[in-house]
Parts: C-alpha cells; structure tokens; sequence
C-alpha cells in the first residue's frame, strides 16, 4: 500500500450492528486522492440510484485525506462526509477541520461507510479496532458540544475526539450539519438530516496508531518551507481580520446581498465589519491540529441581552445571520452563530431561510398568524433569534423553515419561490451573483448547490481580473480549472485558507503528495485527478437524475436587478447569458450540450467502470 | 557545575498558544519517527476554545517522580535537571505518574516504562520551541520565567501609561 494510507475502510451497518474491515483499493487511492473524491466514488459502489436521502438505503461515508495525521500544515486534520444530499437530491459532500480526522487516520481507517438504520438512537465508538454501537439515548436533544463533552466523560477519555449533530440532525432539519471540535460544522447540503435519519448520534474516535510518511526528510524539509509561506502574505487576511474582512469589501463593489436580495449594499456595514467584530469581540485567534496558520476568531460577548455567548465568527456566517437579514447588531449575529452550532445547523442556509421568511413576511405572504407571532421584519433581532430556535426544534413556522427555502416555499407557495434563494436546493452564499458573472456560472454548475467554495471563481470578479457585469466566452475555463484544483484541496483536504501558499498550484501539491504517498504522480496526472473527481462528482449527480436544467439561478438572480445606486445598478444574470455561460462551460469541460460527461472524456480520465451511467442518459 | 537556577525548561505561554499541536506532532517525530501525540513528551490541553496551553516537564527542584519510583528507576540530571529512566528498573507501575502534578511523566504506549521530556539533548535544543508555529514555547529558567511574569503584569496594569509615552 501506498504511504499515508491507513489502507482500510470500515463499514458498519447500522441495522445489524455488524462491522468489517477492507482493504483500501489502491487504485482509488491513485485516481480519487481522498477526502471527497474518494467519498464520492465509495458512495456510488455502496448505493442504488434513486435513492431516498434519508432512506436507510442512503450510506453515510465518512473520508480522510492521504496527509491526514501527519505535522503537514493545515493537511493534517480534515475529514469528509459524503452522501445523497436531501437539499439537493444530489452530491451531498462537507469537509471540516479541526482534530478528528487525525484522530480517525490513527484509529486506522481511510474511510469509514454507514449503512442502513439503528433501531434506537446510537452513537458510534471506534477504538483503533474495536468497533462499537452504544446506546445514545440519554444524548438525544444535547448539541454537538455537550454530547462532545458527555462521551468524554463517559469513556473517560479526555483527548477522544467526537463529531454530533444537534437536535437539528435528530429532528432531520434538511440544513442540519455535523459538528467536531465543538464550533467546526461539515455544515452544506444538510448531511447532519441523513446522519439523524439513520439514528446516529455521534461518531467517537481515539486512535493509537503511528503515522508515517515515505519520504520523512524531504517532508519535514517541505513543512518547515510552508511554516514560513504561512506567516506570509497569503495568509496575511486569515491570521489578521479572518474573513470577516470581506464585509466592507464586498460592501464597496455593491455586491453583499442584503434583507434577502433587496438589496446589495448594506447601510449597517460599518456596524457589523470584520474591523469592529475584531476591535469589540475577537478575543482569541487559536488554531487547528497540525496548523501553522490559525485563523478561528473566537468571539465572546460581553454586556448587554446577549452577554456570554461565546463562538467562532466567519464571514458568511456573519453575513447570512446580519445584512441577509437586515440586522446590524454583532452580539445578536454571534447569538445567532452560537444557536446554529447548539442545534447543529448548517449557518449560512439558516441565515438565508430567515431572511427569505423576512421577505415572505415584509410582502405579506406570510403573517404574524403564521409565524406564530414573531414581528419577522428586516433588522428584527429578536425574530432572527426566536425564527433560528423554533427552526431547530421544528416547532411551529420552524417546521416548515426547516425544509429549506425551496421546501420552505413549496409549502407556503403564494409566490414565495420567486422569494426562495437557492440553487439545487442548497442556499445560496455571500456573493451577489447579479453583479459577479464569473462567480454566478461557478455557482450555477456548482455540484454540491450554490456554493463559493467549490470553485472561488468570485475571486476573478472581485479583484477585478475580468469585467465583472459582463457574460462572456472564457468563463467557463476560468471555472473549469478553478473547480479542478478545489476538488484536489478537498481530496488531500487541506484547508482551503492555505490555497495560497501553493504558490505553484499543481507542482507544489503534487510534490507534497509524492512526498507522503511515495508515488511518483506528475503534475499533469494530478491535474488530471482533479478533473476526474469533478467528472465522478457530476456522474454521481446525472446517475441521481441532475443535469443542465438545475445548473440553473435563483429567480431574483434572474428577474430583479440591483437598485442600489453604484457600480452594480441594474444588474441582473439574463437566460441569454445563463446560456453563453453554462454552452462555454460544458465545452471547457468535454461535456454534451446537456452537460452530461462523454463516454469518450470518462475514457480519457480512466473512468471507464463509470461509462455505464452515462450510456443510460445519452 | 551549573547552578540550580540556571536549568532552563520549556514553558508555554498561554496567551500565545493556540492549541495546533505541531509540537506534540514534532516532538514524536523527533523521539520515535512517528506522527502520534500518544509518543509525545508535551501534550496540548484544550479547556476550552479560549484556553489552551500546552505541557511538558517543569524540571522541579525536588521532583516528586523521582521520590514515588519505589525502584529507584528515576533520577534527575544534577547537571541539567532532566528526568532520567533507567528502562531495565522501570516497570511502568505509575507511582510517579500519580505523583507528577503536570501529567508531564506519561506511559509510553508501547514499550511500557515512563517517559518525559529530555530537552532533546542529542539534538542540541528542544525541537517543540524551534518548530512552534506560534513562537508560544520557551526554553527558559524559572528565573527568566518570573522575570517575564513580573513584565506583562506590569505592562497590564500600566498600559493607559504605555499608549501615553508611546504617541
């Protein structure tokens, strides 16, 4: 086997209780990395097509990165989960940091699969080893970091590592996510809901074993070089005002959408920016296992309603809990944050589905009848408070919040959809698509929904790189090779914050690759890898039933154009240019016109076990 | 000889110390050829998102581990102050373990006698300091450590007086 493999993967059904080992097939190591890649394409050998996200039939894959365990700056503590998403019908995939896939990889597992249901509610306890279900009923309802800190004290373990949902995940809130390391969510495309459909608890790991890498020199060598890229300049925004920079930013380019895509300025900004966040209630910057970076922003409220909440801070979540929904208040926003990690919630959906149930509220589509007499208006604090509650407990209007904006306005209907921003079914992010061309053909083709972080292409638009309010032919290579190298991040899983220190993207991965692996992979068949798992991840997706019609926008991305008086007035994304885009990218990538991948570029990538699947659509 | 203030330990400072583990991961490295925390001499301690600080061996001027070994498999450097294992005595019953107030004499997992930090004498300095992402590890003596406790106190009571003279 490869080096920095465990070279198992573990499989428990939840049903029988039964557990068994495999070995690792190292031709996946090669061709699918890790992480998400290698989740996806376990994924797709484990299931059926069609099926129920929150079915017993839908497995749970839980990955590590082939650098997982080791000192590698950033590399060492990610995991992945994958899964059908029930968001998105689709790839359901989100990574996390912090120190519980190092632990796994020392437990001595790669990947590990869960299948079927628990009769009761369970929690996992792998032991390097020994692998057991115990019972999880007096967790149910706890959050993540209680539970965390309860299979602690019950194992009595204090360094064992453990990833929960919240009662979200229990009550299979579609936006709930799975919480490790207390405040560090895999929290897109609602994978907490199918950890909960399956009555699984918590996953706790401890693990014993030594990890090693082929070539320890050069490797400790290479770390040390990156130790210093990562008090550089790359990183410079991470380690000083976090991401929550981007709030005065994206502010000035008028492309910060606000009070559900009214708006995409915010006259609050000044009030909730990363400067004054930092300034009033940043009160410790700490770091991951393994990171030589840091940038958790750990915020701590100190007078006034809120006084005592303690939580992390990023710009999105920040964003989508305050100028998504009108509200300029920082101790509310972290109140807010501090709610999503309690029940276990994916923040940025949350945010998204209080400001659109704002909207729904402001135009009258919903009232204080429906929402069980919340005052929902924009910059209501205290609705954005009580709306988060009742969504985690599904109480009330939160039981229907709770299927997401697109379930969320199914159920209201009365226009609502028009109100609903989303794609795939997935909430949409910090970025006002309107104005950011590029970023809105990333965010349309996207295989886990609207997302930046498959892609990163808003970062053409706002550095100005290209004309941001243009749609144009090259956008979609632009995309194409942005995607590829992101897949590869989430299959090492190396954090996404260090992408910079890269300074040459492929050579530099695949150097720390081989370094640790003791393969001899080039650069072009690590480009090669990357373009593959994007291939594998849209099979996954046309095999579910997906194709060119939910590469698709948000109605009011297509229908309302920007009011606000500046650089993006009158802004909006035609179906003339949604076209020109998504025709440019399905030809950068080899793709039909339906974008459906080609038996003849699946042949190229060595992805010939996966014909079959496209054959079936052609 | 040297003199007894002058042995120098690794000490973190828990304002700077974010809880990364690269010294835990160093640290094994360096000892066992071995990414893993369990072979570590230092060990990081997360209380809370705020609280970190990592922990190793204080040297103490009258070491309780070495008093509780009922086989007198412990003694300490007179030169260097280091705990020292006589591997062939030791036979892992955890006496000085309970006895160490700092958890800074652990079990190794495999071999089964106690361990703890050396100051990585064969290397020349301890290799958790040099490779601190943070700059939060220091090889100090209890002399330079009161000297610097002494400093940020009054830095912290006198800081309106600081920003004044610095203008």
């Amino acid at each position: 086997m490869l080096h920095g493999y465990a070279g198992r993967i573990l499989h428990i059904d939840l049903t029988t209780g039964k557990t068994h080992v495999e070995p690792l097939n190292e031709e996946y190591a090669k061709k699918y990395i890790g992480g998400i890649g290698l989740g996806m394409r376990l994924w797709l050998d484990q299931s059926k097509p069609g099926v129920e996200p929150l079915s017993p039939e839908n497995p749970l894959i839980l990955a590590t990165g082939p650098i997982s365990g080791t000192v590698w700056p950033t590399g060492g503590n990610g995991h992945a989960f994958v899964s059908k998403s029930p968001q998105s019908y689709g790839v359901g995939e989100a990574k996390s940091h912090g120190s519980f896939g190092t632990e796994l990889k020392r437990a001595g597992y790669d990947a590990v699969i869960f299948k079927g249901k628990a009769e009761k509610p369970v929690y996992v306890w792998i032991d390097d080893d020994s692998v057991q279900l115990l019972d999880a009923s007096h967790l149910m309802g706890k959050s993540p970091a209680d539970t965390e800190d309860a299979i602690r004290e019950e194992l009595g373990d204090y360094y064992i590592r453990v990833a929960a949902i919240g009662p979200a995940g229990e009550k299979l809130v579609k936006i709930a996510c799975i919480i490790n390391d207390k405040t560090r969510a895999a929290g897109r495309t609602g994978l907490g809901a199918v950890m909960g459909s399956k009555n699984l608890k918590a996953i706790a790991v401890r693990g014993t074993r030594d990890i090693t890498v082929a070539k320890p020199e050069e490797f400790l060598e290479y770390v040390k070089e990156f130790h210093e890229r990562m008090k550089g300049p790359a990183t410079q925004k991470y380690r000083t005002l976090g991401t929550p920079e981007n709030v005065l930013v994206h502010n000035a380019l008028h492309c910060m959408p606000t009070r559900n895509y009214n708006n995409a300025t915010f006259e609050g900004a000044e009030r909730v920016s990363g400067e004054v966040l930092n300034d009033r209630y940043v009160a410790k910057v700490i770091g991951c296992s393994s990171c030589a970076m840091r940038c958790e922003h750990v915020c701590v409220v100190a007078e006034g309603p809120y006084k005592g909440t303690m939580t992390r801070m990023e710009y999105e979540p920040l964003w989508a809990l305050g100028p998504y929904c009108g509200i300029d208040r920082l101790d509310a926003i972290i109140k807010g944050m501090d709610l999503c990690n309690y029940y276990g919630m994916d923040s940025i959906s949350a945010g998204v589905i209080v400001g659109f149930a704002m909207d729904c509220y402001e135009k009258g589509i919903l009232t204080e009848k429906d929402t069980d007499g919340i005052d929902a208006k924009f910059g209501n604090h205290e609705a954005l408070v009580k709306l988060l509650e009742k969504m985690g407990k599904r109480e009330g209007i939160g039981d229907i919040l709770a299927e997401g904006v697109k379930g969320a306005a199914e159920k209201i209907g009365n226009g609502a959809e028009k109100l609903a921003l989303h794609i795939k079914g997935v909430e949409v992010t910090g970025y006002d698509l309107r104005c950011l061309k590029t970023a809105a053909l990333g965010f349309a083709v996207s295989f886990r929904g609207a997302d930046h972080n498959r892609h990163g292409a808003y970062a053409f638009d706002v550095k100005g790189k290209v004309n941001r309010l243009k749609a144009e032919k090259g956008r979609g290579k632009l995309v194409k090779d942005m995607e590829d190298m992101y897949t590869l991040i989430d299959s090492f899983i190396v954090c996404k914050f260090s992408r910079g220190t890269y300074y040459k993207e492929l050579e530099d991965m695949t150097k720390l690759y081989n370094l640790v692996t003791g393969a001899e992979m080039t650069t072009q068949e690590m480009k090669m890898a990357g373009e593959r798992i994007n291939n594998l991840a849209r099979v996954f997706n046309v095999r579910e039933g997906l194709g060119r019609k939910d590469d698709s926008l948000p109605w009011k991305v297509m229908n309302q154009p920007i009011t606000d008086e500046g650089p993006s007035k009158g802004a909006y994304v035609t179906q003339e240019e949604l076209d020109l885009l998504l025709d440019d990218y399905y030809e950068a990538r080899g793709w039909t016109r339906e974008g459906v991948p080609t038996v003849a570029k699946l042949k190229e990538l060595g992805m010939d076990d996966l014909i079959h699947i496209v054959e079936e659509k052609m | 000889m040297v003199k007894i203030h002058e042995r120098k330990f690794v000490s973190a400072d828990p304002d700077k110390c974010v809880g990364c583990q690269v010294c835990e991961y160093i640290c094994s490295w360096t000892k066992e050829k071995s990414f893993n925390p369990l072979k570590s001499r230092i060990r990081v301690v997360r209380l809370n998102p705020l609280v970190n600080v990592s922990i190793t061996c204080r040297l103490c001027e009258d070491p309780p581990c070495v008093a509780a070994c009922p086989r007198d498999a412990l003694t300490q450097s007179e030169e260097t102050g280091i705990i020292m294992v006589d591997e062939d005595k030791c036979n892992g019953c955890g006496w000085c373990i309970e006895a160490c107030d700092y958890g800074a004499i652990m079990l190794h997992p495999d071999r089964k006698v106690v361990f703890s930090c050396d100051l990585c004498k064969e290397k020349g300095e301890p290799q958790c300091v040099k490779w601190c992402p943070e700059e939060a590890l220091d090889l100090v003596t209890a002399d330079v450590l009161a000297q610097k406790a002494r400093f940020t106190v009054t830095k912290k009571l006198f800081q309106e007086a600081l920003k004044e003279t610095t203008k």
